[in-house]
């Protein structure tokens, strides 16, 4: 599928503005309770990251940061073509009675949110867990909000919002696309299934 | 009957004649031969231009079943699928229930062919008693109700001694023994081929030894006893040169091979489908050209299909456990003809040749010639006629071939028998 | 991912693509048995058959402890005292199953070939467990995984796998699957045991132990089973075993680095002496292990996909 770039949303200046303010949100609601990120395969965990890097820099303490893989959690499964691919999940420690925050790169239908939270609750029982995303670009299928969110960003179904960090593609950029002219919405959608692989991805495939 | 058989190719081996004729037939026997030929009154004429017309071809190993394994086949359904393949007439084993070891059998056998076959039918008797390798079968008798030759086959005689006092009784009867030359505990119960194949499939594999070793103890005992012993189906390279070197120190040694013998090997066997078993086994390349090359030289004197019909359910499911066996009265002039002779490999004389002056006179049966005065039992083959292998559409009552699907081209299309037209 | 088979049948079937799919997912699932709760909803509504016409506590466990950690139910079908004794064939028994709509069917049996001739079929997915001498890929996959794991990698590694190579479906699966990894495999065993052409399988064959071990990054040792005696392969289970049993001292002529594995179960004092079995170079019970994450990767990967 092919997509052109519609308009530059976060350079890489506003980027790190905006996880700067999101870590100092974060701090401010946990009131020095026992914290911990956890970032949602692939670039929630690179966020979660930087996150919790903002945060040693406000608090002098990083909080634990682990990382999630919700395919076990999908609720598309078996209506695919091919299994996706499944990564592992590192969460070396314990999640019971701590403030656990979600991080995810684009907040769009829900349903990641909604697996993280089922493998979470699975893996132990947090006290509270709230979520934090750097893009929420509306579109919602299930009743989830964000606590936290770096930019809101109105989009229509079949434009695509990709999320460039340096560890993945190379620089630090989010942008909307849309498909080329002659693209049906149906042809886009198609290609973004298509599209749900790790790293040069250049935008978010995991929904539905 | 009377039928003028007109325009041809006639191919008549033992007379040396492959030119094209019209072939007369009164009363049942050949009248003439000759071009021009004028229909008498009364007489149906059958074109047969671009076609061949040959001496009824005879399979002198068949398993048909009757008595005691009706299910599989019977003599009625088994000399169908003869007639549908060409076949005028057939030589069948003893290994039915009971076993034909004794001539009230015998007699069953002859009725039962005389009334309900449609093609000549000669038993060939056991060589012992229930096929059980120890006592001597009635052979004398035998012979008197009809059989024209003895063989255990489906077992092999595993006891020499016991061989070689069958072969000296059997002398003055005239008729040979059939060897299945297998020894059983070298061969183990393997099912298939052993070799690369076996090794990969994990399938337990009979060697090629097993088959030599007992070919070559045939040999040494018919040269000890001067009789003639016949290697049925026979696949190895070694047992070819075995015979070979045989026949050339004088030993009435003769041999059959299959058609699938001649061009399957054991990669067919990969899929695990239970219809590419059968003993002996499928064999390598290197066996299959060297059975084809004895079959031009003479080494190997006729071709005889060893149809061996199985229930649906003998041959579906674990392959180490169905049955051994396969169908072929009903494709092997078909897949010879496209295989072998549309291919070039092997002329069309010797093949006819082989498929029934070989066999008449390796059993001395009356047939595979078209002489004058001889029993007009003829095939005619469309060398040009395709065909797709259906077996739902076989007149055997069993399906059970390796070559389901596959097409080819070149077929019988007319069997006669006595002057009778027995195709429908 | 390259995985978009129905089924499981062989190591000889697989690309290395494919295989590298199973062990990664594999990988990746090993976390799920650290957990408290042992249990992930993937293959929630997934019905999975074991049909198993061969004992084996330790296949079929792995295989229930799998679906079950994936939320599948999982049936334990043993066809002894079932229909197949009362004369139902395999087939037969097979479809009856099927028409009970499951999802995968895993399936040992004594006779080569059972598995492909369900594959071809059955509509569900069929894993084969085990088929007579036949293959036993998930046997061969966990393998794979375990020395991945421990060496970093398996491109170039030397394997020397040592019995009854003859009989077993082990040894042939990993033969495949470890020459489309890259690696070198050599067999070694008394030449009654090792099957016919089998260097034609693209493997070396040596009947000396010692010879054969000595550059081995990873030792196999395979089962000797009782009934090899009686078959007339060898003599004597004590001959076998001071010929061709690993014991501590012709371990010391190893690399240090070896790995010493087993299909299991362990015949203690004949093909493998304790103090080998219980060393530090062994990697048993890792096999075992990894033998649940492989089954739950190769579960994910069949029960999932519609694509058939």
């Amino acid at each position: 599928m092919t997509v052109r770039e519609k308009a530059e949303v976060l350079d890489a200046a506003g980027l790190d503005r905006a996880l700067t303010r999101i870590g100092h949100e974060i701090v401010e609601q946990a009131g020095g309770a026992d914290l911990a990120l956890v970032g949602i395969k692939t670039r929630g965990e690179t966020l979660a990251d930087r996150i919790a890097g903002k945060i040693a820099g406000i608090e002098g303490k990083r909080p634990a940061v682990g990382a999630l893989d919700i395919t076990l959690y999908r609720d598309d499964l078996g209506s695919r073509a091919e299994q996706p691919q499944v990564r592992s999940t590192e969460i070396p420690f314990p999640l019971k009675g701590i403030t656990v925050v979600l991080v995810d790169d684009v907040l769009f239908t829900g349903r990641t949110i909604r697996a993280a939270m089922d493998a979470l609750m699975d893996l132990g029982r947090p006290r509270v867990i709230r979520l934090a995303v750097l893009i929420d670009r509306g579109h919602r299928e299930l009743p989830i909000r964000p606590d936290y969110v770096g930019k809101n960003l109105p989009t229509s179904r079949k434009e695509t919002v990709a999320v460039m960090l340096t560890e993945h593609d190379g620089q630090d950029r989010v942008v909307i696309q849309e498909p080329e002219e002659n693209e049906s919405p149906a042809g886009a959608q198609a290609g973004r299934e298509a599209a749900a692989k790790p790293r040069r991805t250049l935008r978010k495939g995991r929904e539905g | 009957m009377s039928l003028l058989i007109k325009g041809g190719r006639v191919v008549d081996p033992a007379n040396e004649h492959d030119a094209v004729a019209d072939v007369l037939v009164v009363d049942g026997r050949i009248a003439k031969i000759g071009r021009g030929l004028k229909a008498p009154e009364g007489t149906e004429v059958v074109a047969a231009a671009d076609k061949v017309v040959c001496p009824g071809l005879i399979d002198i190993h068949v398993h048909f079943r009757e008595p005691g394994y009706e299910y599989k086949e019977t003599i009625a359904t088994g000399t169908r699928a003869a007639a549908a393949g060409g076949f005028t007439a057939v030589a069948c084993m003893a290994n039915t229930l009971p076993v034909n070891d004794n001539r009230s059998v015998t007699d069953f056998i002859m009725a039962k062919a005389r009334v309900e076959g449609v093609v000549r039918v000669y038993p060939i008797g056991a060589v012992t008693r229930g096929l059980k390798g120890k006592e001597l079968a009635e052979m004398a008798e035998l012979a008197e109700a009809g059989c024209v030759a003895f063989s255990d086959d489906g077992q092999c005689v595993m006891n020499a001694e016991v061989y070689r006092r069958a072969m000296e009784y059997a002398l003055p009867f005239g008729a040979p023994l059939i060897s299945h030359a297998e020894d059983e505990n070298l061969a183990h119960r393997g099912a298939m081929h052993e070799g690369l194949v076996s090794t990969e499939l994990g399938l337990l594999g009979q060697p090629w030894v097993a088959e030599d070793v007992m070919v070559a103890r045939d040999i040494l005992l018919a040269e000890l006893t001067g009789a003639h012993v016949h290697i049925a189906h026979i696949s190895t390279a070694g047992a070819v040169r075995l015979v070979r070197e045989g026949k050339a120190r004088g030993v009435r040694v003769t041999a059959e091979v299959t058609p699938h013998h001649l061009v399957l090997t054991d990669d067919a066997v990969r899929e695990y489908d239970p219809n590419t078993k059968m003993a002996p086994p499928l064999r390598t390349k290197r066996d299959v050209e060297a059975v084809l090359e004895g079959l031009l030289d003479g080494t190997i004197d006729c071709i005889a299909t060893d149809h061996a019909p199985h229930a649906l359910s003998e041959k579906e499911g674990e392959f180490g456990e169905c049955a051994n066996g396969v169908v072929g009265l009903e494709t092997a002039v078909s897949v010879l003809l496209d295989r072998l002779v549309r291919t070039g490999r092997m002329d069309l004389p010797t093949l006819v040749a082989r498929l029934s002056s070989g066999p008449a006179r390796l059993l001395n049966l009356p047939g595979g010639s078209l002489a004058q005065g001889a029993p007009a039992d003829i095939t005619v083959l469309d060398l040009e006629r395709e065909w797709t292998v259906e077996p739902s559409r076989f007149r055997s009552r069993s399906r059970n071939t390796p070559f389901a699907g596959q097409t080819g081209k070149g077929a019988p299309v007319l069997t006669i028998v006595g002057g009778t037209v027995v195709t429908a | 991912m390259a995985w978009t088979r129905k089924d499981l049948v062989s190591m000889q079937d697989l690309e290395p693509a494919e295989i590298g799919d199973v062990l990664d997912t594999a990988e990746s699932m090993k976390e799920i048995a650290t957990r408290e709760i042992k249990k992930v909803p993937t293959l929630r509504g997934k019905t999975v058959v074991n049909l198993f016409y061969e004992a084996s506590t330790r296949t079929r466990t792995s295989f229930e402890i799998a679906g079950k950690w994936l939320s599948a139910d999982v049936i334990n079908f043993s066809a002894s005292g079932s229909s197949a004794d009362k004369g139902e064939s395999f087939l037969d028994t097979a479809k009856n199953i099927e028409a009970m709509s499951p999802d995968v069917v895993v399936v040992r049996h004594k006779a080569a070939g059972g598995p492909a001739l369900l594959a071809r079929h059955l509509r569900c997915a069929v894993v084969n467990a085990g088929d007579g001498a036949h293959e036993h890929p998930t046997q061969a996959l966990l393998d794979l995984l375990t020395i991945r794991e421990k060496k970093g990698h398996l491109e170039g590694l030397n394997v020397t796998i040592v019995g009854d190579i003859t009989h077993s479906r082990v040894a042939r699966s990993n033969i495949h699957g470890m020459r489309k990894m890259g690696m070198t495999v050599t067999v070694a065993g008394p030449p009654t045991l090792i099957p016919p052409a089998c260097q034609e399988m693209g493997v070396k064959v040596s009947h000396r132990l010692e010879e054969a071990i000595a550059h081995a990054d990873v030792i196999m040792m395979l089962r000797l089973q009782h009934e090899r005696m009686t078959g007339g392969f060898i003599p004597s289970l004590r001959e076998y075993s001071r010929v061709w049993g690993l014991s501590l001292d012709r371990l010391q002529h190893c690399r240090p680095d070896v790995l010493i594995m087993h299909p299991g179960p362990v015949n203690r004092g004949v093909e493998i002496s304790p103090e080998v079995a219980d060393s530090p170079y062994s990697v048993i019970l890792d096999q075992v292990t990894n033998g649940v994450a492989v089954r739950m990767a190769v579960l994910y990967l069949l029960a999932g996909g519609k694509a058939a």
